[in-house]
């Protein structure tokens, strides 16, 4: 154990009151930072010192800590999540940097995401493609008994492949274009995939995808950097899922 | 008193069905003129939202996180119980039940658990329905583990992830009915407290989190869905915004608080690696299946690598102490007997808190490579919060506050004592007695969610008229202004420590005194020190920022507020309860192999507290407990 061996870093955070600030760059030093620390862990020491300074802490989202529920959203270095394979800001931990490292913290930033404040921005446009049509229509109660629907174990692995989605919007904040597509299409594909959801394929990717752009998602051009940014490892076919199930839909 | 579950009388296999058919029914009509608030989206909340909106009422459903797909289901891992019997190994809705209760230590009540035994088929169908992936094998059929307190083999898995397809499935539901417009959702709000009108619940009180707005909110009945409380201990494998604040505020407007020294302690996580740490990791408990847990024999060695230690100098303590079960002890002697070796100072690692969980035999015995087909993800997970390769060193587990048994009192409508106000999930004490076993939680979310509040409330509803008292009520007033009363105090006290440290100095009592092994010293120190470390936090704690805006230090200020008035309560409860069972155990009552003692004759019921005043004492009334279908025997897996 090298817990005697302790980092200095300097910080260079987005800093933005509320959605009407301009907001600029602060720049902060995080002090006896260890390798074990998270990446949020280290957030908190700085935030602990700022406190004791009298000075408003640095706001960002978090909530699991344990790189699941999705709720961490943060561009580290121009990187979403901070560029470690497959790995959530929560799961990030201070090894992957030097002592004396300068570290760029920004939020999420695309058109359908505003800022609400520091690192924290506004992902409901995310909800709303998911109320659009991803879901089957099915009535609690009422489902036939579960093993009357048979499913090829490929077709299920395929299927859960694609809802490992945590909804966080890593792959919007990468994308160049500030698309939802690997988000959107994930959901499309998992249902279209699975004979519950195939029914309403047709009408599902019609709409999600229309919603989509609605809120103001850009469209894609193949750049995949939002497989690379997903720390759930969601592949770009599903993209090519979506875009031949929208195409299908065109004649249904 | 003497509290009244409720319970349908009659033969158990009949009771659910019978008392499905004795409630009253609301007019389909009359429905859309309920609200009903549902606070809280996770398995209990998103399934109650989602089937209360599709029967024809209006929900109002409330989370703090920015959208109800977070909450903190999302992170279970194992799977979910149901009594299907695909496996046709002798499963039935009977042995769920008899294994629900036997695992619960008989501290539980047989209606509700023969209900959530039998409904536990049918959410299997409704999950399957939605699009949730479970295991399935190659012929296509949905695949069953096993899974610990059980000899069948009943759980259904979606790979480790089993909480996150379960809650996204509730989340596609209640999106459905956002957009059919029965649910309103309300995002990144706080429940603050709830609105009590002539003894009868009828709204909450919120912080709009990203304003800072006090929002009154009216309703017919509100559903609480807020989950657990092991956050008290500060650290715990609870998400950071999990807290007791919902159901404390109901206490304090007067609903009881059943059995809240009932918590789980999970012997197999990360352990803690210092003193900035913020949350602990849980790795599923069937690494506990192929791994040899040991610590060295002698002080000594505790700084020394793994591998510098021989075979002679290493102590198996659960094979030494319990030959017949050896690794795969029960959780609660497995965390037990962990600490013991730590507090004798043989624990390894970071501050000597953590024991060896070790593979190599294992790997020896099976090759590398089938312990990565059936670890691969979770030794991943440890090497990534570790650095440590779990296939080369032995891994470091320690146990940490998991699950909370207890809750918010409630009869077998899901009601608690006040009308109107009914509590699901986590929040509420029902069904896991003194201690849950694996993959039951999920079910109970579910359960409640899905098949119990859609038949019970419209009991309730038929009693009152809709829209009887609207937030212009002077109760809704004062209840905005005391909660702004309390908003402005934590932002003027700007004291000398941060709020961080209020709780990191609570948890450490709580662990200390009030964790795994408690006893009538250690309680009676914790009920000493909580007034003094909460008095304190009233003078010097410094909360930055305005109320105006988001700020979560001002957040986290009133959450970890409410844990140390309710920290208390647990320490209390723990002290009055002179037995041992399931996760509670006082080390006055054991039997020699250490197992705990229960003791049926003085506490065989359930103590519900009513508040009364913070620092004064509570309250306890009783609810005895019967067993009629499953008789009570000392709990034993030797």
């Amino acid at each position: 154990m090298s817990d005697h061996k302790t980092m200095t870093l300097t910080l260079i955070v987005w800093r933005q009151k509320n959605a009407n600030d301009p907001g600029k760059f602060e720049t902060y030093s995080a002090k006896n930072i260890t390798e074990h620390h998270s990446f949020l862990e280290m957030l908190d020491v700085v935030n602990e010192d700022l406190i004791n300074d009298g000075k408003e802490p640095i706001v960002f989202d978090h909530d699991c800590r344990e790189g699941i529920c999705g709720m961490c959203s943060q561009v580290i270095n121009g990187a979403p999540h901070g560029g470690q394979d497959r790995t959530t800001v929560c799961q990030l931990h201070m090894r992957k940097f030097k002592d004396g490292d300068t570290i760029y913290i920004e939020p999420w930033r695309a058109r359908a995401f505003p800022i609400i404040k520091d690192l924290i921005v506004d992902r409901t446009a995310l909800d709303k493609i998911i109320q659009a049509g991803g879901y089957t229509s099915c009535h609690t109660g009422g489902a036939p008994d579960a093993n009357s629907i048979l499913i090829p174990k490929p077709i299920a692995e395929e299927a859960t492949d694609a809802a490992e989605c945590i909804g966080c919007g890593a792959c919007v904040a990468g994308c160049p274009n500030g698309a939802a597509m690997l988000f959107t299409s994930a959901k499309v594909s998992q249902l279209a995939l699975l004979p519950q959801g195939k029914i309403e394929a047709a009408a599902r990717v019609k709409n999600m995808t229309s919603t989509m752009i609605e809120c103001g998602f850009g469209n894609c051009t193949n750049h995949y950097e939002c497989q690379a940014a997903c720390p759930k490892g969601v592949n770009v076919k599903f993209i090519a899922r979506m875009n031949r199930e929208f195409i299908k839909a065109q004649f249904a | 008193m003497i509290l009244d579950g409720k319970c349908p009388t009659g033969p158990i296999e009949q009771s659910w069905d019978k008392h499905r058919f004795d409630l009253k029914l609301v007019n389909p009509a009359n429905k859309r003129k309920y609200n009903i608030i549902v606070v809280g989206t996770g398995l209990a909340g998103g399934a109650a939202a989602a089937s209360l909106g599709e029967l024809g009422y209006n929900v109002q459903a409330f989370c703090y996180q920015d959208s109800p797909r977070r909450a903190h289901s999302i992170a279970a891992q194992g799977g979910i119980n149901a009594a299907k019997n695909y496996p046709s190994d002798g499963d039935s809705i009977m042995r769920l039940m008899y294994d629900t209760i036997k695992g619960g230590d008989f501290r539980a009540r047989e209606a509700d658990v023969w209900r959530l035994s039998q409904v536990s088929n049918n959410i299997i169908d409704q999950c399957v329905a939605q699009g949730v992936p479970f295991g399935r094998d190659y012929a296509g059929y949905l695949d069953n583990r096993s899974f610990g307190g059980a000899q069948v083999s009943r759980t259904f898995y979606s790979r480790g992830e089993t909480g996150q397809q379960l809650l996204l499935g509730a989340y596609s539901a209640i999106s459905r009915q956002i957009k059919l417009g029965t649910v309103k959702m309300y995002n990144r709000r706080e429940m603050l407290d709830l609105v009590v009108v002539d003894g009868v619940a009828r709204g909450i009180t919120c912080r709009n989190l990203i304003s800072g707005e006090i929002e009154s909110y009216a309703a017919d009945a509100v559903c609480l869905c807020t989950g657990g409380y092991v956050n008290v201990f500060y650290l715990s494998t609870n998400a950071k915004g999990c807290s007791v604040t919902a159901s404390w505020k109901a206490a304090k407007k007067g609903a009881f608080f059943a059995n809240p020294c009932y918590t789980q302690i999970h012997p197999t996580c990360i352990p803690q690696a210092g003193e900035y740490q913020s949350k602990l990791t849980l790795m599923s408990e069937s690494l506990r299946n192929d791994g040899r847990i040991w610590v060295p024999k002698k002080k000594e060695d505790v700084g020394k690598r793994p591998d510098q230690i021989p075979e002679e100098d290493r102590d198996y303590y659960l094979e030494r102490k319990y030959p017949s079960f050896g690794n795969l002890a029960p959780r609660d002697i497995s965390s037990r007997s962990a600490k013991e070796q730590c507090d004798e100072g043989r624990g390894v690692g970071p501050g000597g808190r953590g024991v060896y969980l070790d593979y190599a035999d294992s790997i020896k015995r099976l090759s590398e490579k089938i312990i990565c087909e059936r670890y691969g993800n979770l030794f991943e997970m440890y090497e990534r919060i570790t650095d440590d390769n779990a296939y080369k060193t032995p891994m470091r587990i320690y146990p940490a506050p998991h699950y909370s048994m207890g809750g918010l009192w409630v009869d077998y409508n899901l009601m608690s004592n006040i009308p109107g106000l009914f509590v699901l999930g986590e929040a509420n004490f029902s069904v896991h007695g003194a201690n849950r076993l694996g993959a039951s939680a999920l079910m109970q979310g579910l359960s409640d969610g899905y098949f119990v509040i859609p038949y019970t409330i419209g009991g309730y509803l038929t009693t009152v008229k809709p829209g009887a008292v609207k937030t212009d009520h002077a109760e809704f007033k004062k209840s905005a202004e005391d909660v702004s009363t309390t908003t402005k105090k934590l932002l003027s006290i700007n004291g000398k420590r941060t709020v961080t440290e209020f709780h990191r100095e609570l948890g450490k009592i709580m662990w200390n005194n009030v964790g795994m092994a408690r006893s009538k010293e250690s309680l009676t120190e914790a009920i000493k020190q909580i007034p003094k470390i909460r008095d304190e936090f009233w003078n010097n704690v410094k909360v930055t920022g305005s109320g105006a805006e988001l700020n979560q230090q001002l957040e986290n200020a009133g959450r970890v507020a409410d844990f140390l008035e309710f920290g208390e309560l647990l320490a209390r409860d723990a002290l009055h309860r002179e037995e041992s069972c399931g996760g509670h155990f006082r080390v006055e009552h054991q039997l020699p192999d250490g197992e705990a003692k229960r003791n049926d004759a003085d506490f065989s019921y359930v103590g519900a507290w009513e508040f009364k005043g913070v620092g004064k004492e509570p309250e306890l009334h009783k609810e005895p407990l019967k067993f009629e279908t499953i008789h009570l025997a000392v709990r034993s897996y030797k």
